[in-house]
């Protein structure tokens, strides 16, 4: 295969997911509306509740609003790879699955080409929540809409992984229900997207050591810096290590003779 | 002289290899933890042959295309396509396969042109090439007018079509479809056998057919019966009925399943 080759074969599976997405008119609006309303509900009500400090990168006091709405975009990319996890189970168990790994491209390549994919679909749906949160006066710099598109990259290829690597696990739809309980609901909230973590730390010490070890604290931190241009040197190396973790996990789950797929076919 | 020597076994390798068959199983066995589902199972596919997977529903026809198509790989024999280990060269072997899994592999939302394209992708076409093997192949099967529209709005049989139109559009040389006609009427399940059968004998496609209906191995189809993961006959249909001592291949099928001293003279040839 040559790398021409390779590049239409990722194009085709990016337009693919792009058009699964706007066909799922529900997951295109559903995707859209969960964080807004985290931001135009949550984030109203708790305006008066929590005050913020000031800590980095603002250098300024901050609304709540404010200060959670890099957790929201995190927030869209955590779901967005729970979501492709969710369409890898529903890929498999509509056979669509078989027809991506049988491709004649090697099986990493084509896991990560998925994972791109979602990718591509969750720093889109990121950029719409900016400029919808910008009428909330969530106004980072002009560059920091440009510096965060990496962080965003970074972000959701560690948590698309993660949802990679959930996918080669779940052996049925309804499983989702779980991976929603114990997964996104404890990675969002034992993390910093909704409270600064000396407050966690103030209020439980366990909880803050759970935060810091939690992926998605630091997807959050890399974006938040990154959306008011500062560089999160701590969260990016984090952010890194999961990443290459789930990824080599994702293709451990994959592989046709050592992996999952193998014992589950078994199963069925 | 050095580089003339491996030049000149390269290309004996490779003399080799174009004239080997379409696909050669030797000694598969597989089991899914204490479940054996394929026993020492051999089997080989000719250009041009249509040979027929007989075998009722549980008898490890599913597992065998999975295996074929490396969903998942087993340790115990080897697989060959055109002469190239599935295990070793994996890349070259699914290049030439194109498959009809059992389970309807469409994605629904999308249109008929949209799924191909996005099949054309998976195996790194060029759109331009593409879009003319789409045409080609959609107005072999008669859905050439319908490309535009979605999957979800065809019928059982025209899903079926686009899926074996899905499965050429990369030019393979081996094709392997597994229960492919279940849940269509006649008519849907004729063109289907009809399509196929003119692959092999006009472009000496080789075929690999996997049924439990008996009547879908016709008079020129080379049959090999699987039952409980081993093949207890193979040949072509006159070989089995003789094999079986019967007249008809439906009794001679169900002879040689009932019979487990027939699977002593189940080696393929």
């Amino acid at each position: 295969m040559t790398a021409p080759q390779y590049g239409r074969c990722l194009a085709g599976i990016v337009r693919r997911e792009a058009l699964r997405w706007l066909n799922q008119r529900g997951r295109f609006v559903s995707a859209l509306v969960r964080p807004l309303v985290w931001l135009a509900i949550f984030a109203a009500g708790f305006h008066f509740v929590l005050g913020v400090s000031i800590i980095p990168p603002y250098e300024t006091y901050i609304p709540y609003e404010v200060y959670i709405a890099p957790g929201l975009l995190a927030m869209i990319q955590l779901f967005n790879g729970m979501q492709s996890s969710l369409s890898m189970v529903y890929d498999r168990e509509m056979g669509s699955m078989k027809t991506l790994m049988i491709s004649p491209f090697p099986r990493w390549f084509l896991l990560v080409a998925k994972l791109l994919a979602g990718v591509a679909v969750s720093v889109v749906q990121a950029y719409i929540f900016l400029a919808i949160a910008w009428f909330w006066e969530i106004e980072p710099p002009i560059s920091g809409y440009l510096a965060v598109l990496p962080a965003l990259i970074l972000a959701g290829l560690m948590l698309g992984a993660l949802g990679l690597v959930l996918s080669s696990f779940i052996r049925q739809l309804e499983n989702f229900a779980g991976v929603m309980n114990f997964v996104i609901f404890p990675m969002f909230f034992t993390s910093s997207a909704l409270y600064p973590l000396w407050r966690v730390e103030e209020a439980s010490p366990m909880i803050y050591w759970l935060s810091e070890i939690n992926p998605f604290t630091h997807a959050t931190e890399l974006i938040r810096f990154a959306l008011y241009d500062r560089f999160n040197a701590l969260s990016a190396l984090v952010v890194t290590a999961y990443l290459v973790v789930f990824v080599a996990l994702a293709v451990w789950g994959y592989d046709p003779g050592r992996g999952l797929m193998a014992r589950r076919a078994g199963a069925e | 002289m050095a580089r003339e020597r491996v030049a000149a076994a390269c290309g004996a390798a490779n003399e080799a290899r174009a004239e080997a068959p379409p696909l050669v199983v030797e000694g598969l066995s597989h089991a899914f933890g204490a479940r054996q589902a394929l026993s020492d199972v051999s089997l080989r596919v000719g250009a041009g042959d249509f040979t027929v997977l007989l075998g009722l529903n549980g008898a490890g026809k599913t597992t065998l295309f999975a295996l074929i198509t490396r969903l998942y790989h087993s340790r115990n024999g080897a697989i060959r396509v055109f002469g190239h280990d599935l295990q070793k060269d994996a890349q070259a072997a699914l290049r030439r396969m194109g498959v009809v899994f059992q389970q309807a592999t469409l994605d629904l939302d999308l249109t008929i042109e949209q799924n191909l394209f996005y099949h054309a992708a998976l195996h790194g076409m060029p759109h331009g090439e593409a879009r003319r093997r789409i045409g080609e192949e959609l107005a072999r099967v008669g859905l050439d007018a319908r490309r535009r529209e979605r999957v979800r709005l065809l019928s059982g049989g025209q899903r079926r079509r686009v899926e074996l139109a899905r499965a050429l559009i990369h030019n393979p040389s081996l094709l392997l479809l597994d229960e492919p006609t279940v849940g269509l009427d006649m008519a849907s399940r004729q063109f289907l056998l009809d399509h196929v059968r003119g692959l092999c004998a006009n472009q000496g496609l080789g075929v690999l057919w996997a049924t439990h209906l008996i009547d879908e191995a016709g008079p020129d189809a080379r049959i090999v019966i699987l039952h409980q993961g081993r093949v207890r006959a193979a040949g072509t249909r006159d070989e089995i009925l003789a094999r079986a001592g019967e007249t008809t291949l439906k009794a001679a099928f169900d002879r040689i399943i009932a019979d487990g001293a027939a699977t002593a003279g189940g080696n393929p040839s």
